[in-house]
């Protein structure tokens, strides 16, 4: 349980996915334009991250190791994911239409993000058990839904503040994200692993 | 090496082929049924997402259509072709049409004409800046000139001008109101599109005070009121208020009006000429407010080019039907 936690607080804080991992840049600058479709995005890569680590992880342990195919991990982690993600959007249509409605749109997003795939090549190389890979994959879920909220939050902010002409846009975004980035390195030392 | 070349292979291929069977299965067995007249209907409908419908994109008013909770003309960016092209994929009877609208600003007091109290450095928004003081400018009720609406248009239809007005273009503005709920000072108006004129000030102050902030201004005289008949303006709060439902003859407010605060979207209105039926009656010498017509009794009289400024008021007096104008739009009455 303990260590449960300390994988969870690793993932959101210290080793954001964003932020120090440098993973899922692109939705990070592209929705993070308002706070709701922040969440909105957010929530939807938690869902599909705690998803995605479950099928590969079980794939992983009993298709790939058995068969001593670990090489092929990235293949068939891609076509996992894509397959997966393909699969929830087509039964959320039909069953939890709200659901849908509230993630849908994001959901072809993530599919080919390098977050997920990170994800679950991280789990992986830390050799994670399945309720490990869950744990952290909701946590870097967060983590990377802590940082988009917190850009979009600036970027609001921005909207109204007087920048120079040269920076307006994704340049102080850029900038606005290095700072960031190095603020979350002061989280380096709060947990070891 | 060949050990895990074939494997990779086989492994890779089965499990692409065993998530493919799932998908195609899962596409059948969750597959949602959709109208397919609604995306026929989203691909006629401007697609701007304006909301002026009241619903919250192109796509849910057009499923809206299509399951007959409303109607095609209730998408303020229509035209009378889309709607007849829709009613008819619907299965519906065409609506009366709706009257296009255009959006126009009740203000022409640009930066050299007004006056401004102080210099406004905050947010470059409207709304924000009528919070201090009302705005910067000398008139309450003139047009802070920050582009609030230029941005809020979806269509594109509104630009800054020069002058720090601005300037809307009547062949992209769909009349949908946008800019008119979000002009925090309300000088935004729709006016039906075939009118081309309009009062270019909102002012209700007194004249006096009025003319210490802008040289523009209406300062409430009334003579528009007089010059334009069948009670077309009428004087409320020291501005005219035109009752566009009159369809009243504006031209002579435009230029009678000692302030020039009407704006006339017809830069050059046709001038009248008088045909070889004349028999010199001289009802139309009378009836000219300008004074724009010469001629002795029972000669055929003439028209003073200079003076004549289009207004048409002959043209519908001769009982000869000798008066005519070529090329004329927006006053004269079948």
């Amino acid at each position: 349980m303990h260590q449960l936690f300390i994988i969870f607080i690793a993932a959101v804080l210290v080793n954001n996915f964003v932020l120090v991992r440098f993973l899922g840049i692109c939705p990070f600058l592209g929705v993070s334009k308002r706070i709701d479709t922040a969440v909105g995005m957010g929530m939807a890569v938690i869902f599909v991250m705690s998803l995605a680590s479950v099928g590969t992880h079980l794939v992983y342990s009993f298709i790939l190791v058995p068969h001593n195919l670990q090489i092929l991990e990235y293949a068939a982690f891609v076509l996992v994911i894509a397959s997966l993600v393909q699969f929830v959007e087509t039964v959320l249509r039909k069953t939890i239409p709200a659901l849908y409605q509230a993630l849908g749109i994001y959901l072809p997003l993530i599919t080919t993000n390098c977050a997920i795939l990170g994800l679950a090549l991280l789990n992986v190389i830390k050799g994670y058990n399945l309720i490990q890979s869950l744990v952290f994959a909701i946590g870097a879920g967060a983590g990377f839904t802590l940082a988009l909220m917190i850009m979009a939050g600036i970027r609001e902010r921005l909207e109204l503040s007087d920048i120079p002409q040269s920076l307006r846009g994704i340049p102080i975004a850029l900038i606005v994200a290095g700072i960031l980035s190095m603020a979350f390195l002061g989280f380096s030392g709060l947990v070891k692993l | 090496m060949e050990s895990i070349f074939l494997p990779s292979i086989l492994w890779l291929a089965a499990l692409g082929g065993l998530f493919g069977v799932i998908l195609a299965w899962a596409s059948r067995r969750f597959a949602v049924e959709e109208d397919p007249r609604v995306d026929r209907v989203l691909e006629m409908l401007p697609g701007a997402n304006c909301g002026g419908c009241g619903y919250p994109s192109c796509r849910e008013f057009a499923q809206a259509i299509v399951e007959g909770k409303t109607t095609p003309g209730a998408c303020v960016a229509s035209n009378s072709e889309m709607v007849l092209k829709i009613s008819r994929l619907v299965g519906l009877k065409v609506e009366e049409q709706r009257t296009p609208m255009v959006a126009v600003v009740h203000c022409q007091g640009g930066k050299k004409q007004t006056t401004e109290l102080f210099d406004y450095e905050g947010i470059e928004d409207c709304r924000a800046a009528v919070l201090l003081f009302e705005g910067s400018k000398g008139c309450v009720y003139g047009c802070l000139g920050l582009g609030s609406c230029v941005n809020a248009c979806p269509f594109g239809a509104i630009s800054m001008g020069s002058n720090g007005l601005p300037v809307v273009d009547d062949n992209l503005c769909t009349g949908c109101g946008i800019c008119v709920t979000v002009c925090p000072k309300g000088i935004i108006e729709l006016i039906p599109k075939e009118q081309k004129i309009y009062l270019a000030c909102s002012s209700h102050d007194r004249g006096r005070k009025v003319k210490d902030v802008c040289t523009v201004g209406c300062v409430g005289c009334g003579i528009c009121a007089k010059v334009t008949p069948e009670d077309g303006i009428q004087m409320r709060d020291n501005l005219p208020e035109i009752d566009y439902q009159k369809n009243p003859n504006l031209v002579l407010a435009v230029h009678k009006c000692p302030q020039h605060c009407f704006v006339d979207k017809v830069k050059v209105r046709a001038k009248v000429a008088i045909g070889t039926d004349c028999n010199g009656c001289g009802q139309c010498k009378q009836l000219c407010p300008m004074g724009a017509i010469d001629g002795e009794p029972g000669e055929r009289h003439t028209v003073i080019r200079e003076k004549c400024v289009g207004c048409g008021i002959c043209v519908l007096a001769c009982p000869q039907k000798a008066i005519f104008t070529m090329g004329a739009v927006g006053y004269v009455k079948d």
